[in-house]
């Protein structure tokens, strides 16, 4: 691999929350072109991790590098090189879908005609030009979640995080939403997390599964099919989700 | 369909750069602190008047503070051409009124998960303390010049001193952004607005308490002097009513501005350590 195409770089996170231990010391490095599905069960530290990478959670120990900038020493810089979509797409719901998306750009540092242009690229790149003017209070799930995709890739950036993007979407709605990583993913790096199994094979070109904080697997899809034993026909990925995730995970303990 | 719109032009007549052919990633913005500033203060100024907040706001704050003066303390009937019966009402005005502008600030954000939006944003805590509050402070003002119509009819009917209405109004406008500071603050230690309005109210009536002689009489029963003076020059009345008076004192200007800077600084403090946490 490529070092100067590391675009994500995390070295052993670690958090607590009082006597939880969240994360217990996870190692991560994702590349330009990977689009690295994050599973595990509710609980697990998924959000947790992804709210160190992105800066909103300070580590207890460990280091977090986007595209090279280290997030501890110069947090502006890192931050301006990846989108986030925090679980549950938070957003200012009195806001018009416009003005949020606006707000986010000036934020960024466009001004004048590039905060236009910014907003209507990313409308027009998740399809929410019927909704624009509409607060975002008054939107469906689907395009809730759309405006929190648009505000993530407002200003390109060569790295995406995002936390259960397809999450209480409609079939049509996921299929397009993982068209449109898919698509993304090409030439950044991407993050998302899931805890639909068919996401991990429909998108990811890498499966990590966590579970009590600790990684449990890294590798491709096809890898974490190959580790079904035989026999098992249906349910295939659930079956080693279950057993990799098992209250008595002993794998890299 | 979306890709013809792509290729064309949107309304301003710019080129629309698909964003495949974006893969070149150009280095992002680096905006000044100022810049980034502005973004979160244009944004919370704006959230004011995207719901009937506004208009509630002004619309009671202008006539509660006519009513006042004219009812309770009888602008008119003292036969005197000045609005000190105005201004005489502001500080308990203003701790009902800032921290129902303030409440919400940082404990929405929070509970609508936002703030985890705003947080990841390339901005400093700093940024967005300061963006937050002056966009309180700023709409405090707008309330607070609409009152001025009170100044036009003193003005008319008589000879007023214009220069201690104005330092009155330069008072009023501190004693806010002081009340405003205490709202803010408390504000970020809760995701309940409720929670944050009442420990706001409570902690700003403590502020201006410290002023009056009843508080003052409680320490004189067992402190020494300075003790009794210097819990006087704690509270925010002491400072207004020395300017409200039109007399200078550096000290009843410099009063605010240090509470201000200091609760915002704690405000930052608290925040990053939630991050911490």
């Amino acid at each position: 691999m490529d070092t100067l195409d590391v675009l994500i770089q995390a070295t052993g996170l670690r958090k607590s929350f009082g006597t939880l231990e969240a994360v217990r010391g996870i190692d991560l490095s994702v590349a330009r072109g990977q689009v690295l599905g994050f599973l595990g069960p509710n609980g697990a530290g998924k959000s947790t991790t992804m709210r160190m990478l992105t800066g909103f959670l300070q580590p207890d120990a460990g280091t977090v590098k986007i595209a090279g900038v280290d997030l501890a020493t110069d947090p502006l810089g890192a931050k301006r090189n990846f989108g986030y979509l925090p679980e549950g797409a938070p957003a200012y719901s009195e806001m018009r879908v416009e003005d949020f998306l606006a707000f986010s750009a000036r934020a960024r540092g466009y001004r004048g005609a590039d905060v236009a242009r910014r907003v209507n690229l990313a409308v027009a790149r998740v399809h929410l030009e019927p909704c624009r003017g509409q607060r975002i209070e008054t939107l469906s799930k689907g395009y809730k979640r759309r405006t929190g995709i648009a505000q993530a890739l407002l200003h390109d950036p060569p790295v995406l995080i995002l936390d259960e993007p397809t999450d209480g979407l409609d079939p049509n709605q996921k299929f397009e939403v993982r068209q449109l990583v898919r698509d993304l993913g090409k030439d950044r790096a991407i993050i998302l997390s899931t805890h639909i199994l068919e996401e991990v094979e429909a998108v990811c070109t890498r499966a990590v599964i966590i579970n009590r904080g600790r990684m449990v697997f890294d590798g491709t899809p096809k890898e974490l099919d190959a580790r079904v034993p035989a026999g098992v026909a249906h349910n295939r990925l659930d079956h080693i989700f279950r057993t990799l995730t098992a209250v008595n995970s002993k794998e890299r303990a | 369909m979306s890709k013809a719109r792509d290729r064309s032009s949107n309304q301003d007549g710019a080129p629309v750069v698909p964003f495949a052919a974006q893969n070149n990633f150009g280095p992002p913005p680096t905006p000044s602190a100022f810049a980034r500033t502005m973004s979160v203060f244009r944004r919370e100024f704006a959230a004011y008047f995207a719901t009937p907040v506004a208009a509630v706001f002004i619309v009671m704050f202008v006539a509660i503070a006519a009513l006042l003066s004219f009812q309770m303390a009888g602008l008119y009937t003292r036969g005197q051409a000045d609005l000190r019966s105005f201004f005489q009402w502001q500080p308990w005005l203003g701790m009902f009124f800032m921290p129902a502008l303030g409440m919400r600030l940082w404990s929405d954000e929070r509970r609508s998960g936002s703030i985890e939006l705003l947080m990841t944003l390339p901005l400093t805590t700093r940024d967005m303390v300061l963006g937050k509050f002056l966009a309180a402070w700023a709409f405090a003002c707008v309330a607070l010049l609409l009152t001025t119509p009170l100044w036009i009819t003193i003005a008319w009917l008589g000879e007023p001193d214009h220069g201690v209405i104005l330092a009155g109004y330069i008072a009023s406008a501190m004693l806010f952004a002081t009340l405003l500071s205490v709202s803010v603050c408390l504000s970020a230690c809760t995701r309940n607005s409720v929670v944050a309005f009442v420990l706001s109210v409570a902690a700003c009536f403590i502020l201006l308490l410290t002023g009056f002689a009843i508080v003052q009489d409680f320490f004189a029963q067992w402190s020494s002097k300075w003790v009794i003076e210097s819990v006087a020059s704690m509270s925010a009345m002491t400072h207004f009513n020395g300017l409200t008076r039109g007399v200078f004192d550096a000290r009843d200007v410099l009063y605010p501005i240090s509470v201000v800077f200091a609760l915002l600084w704690v405000n930052v403090l608290l925040l990053d350590w939630r991050g911490s946490k």
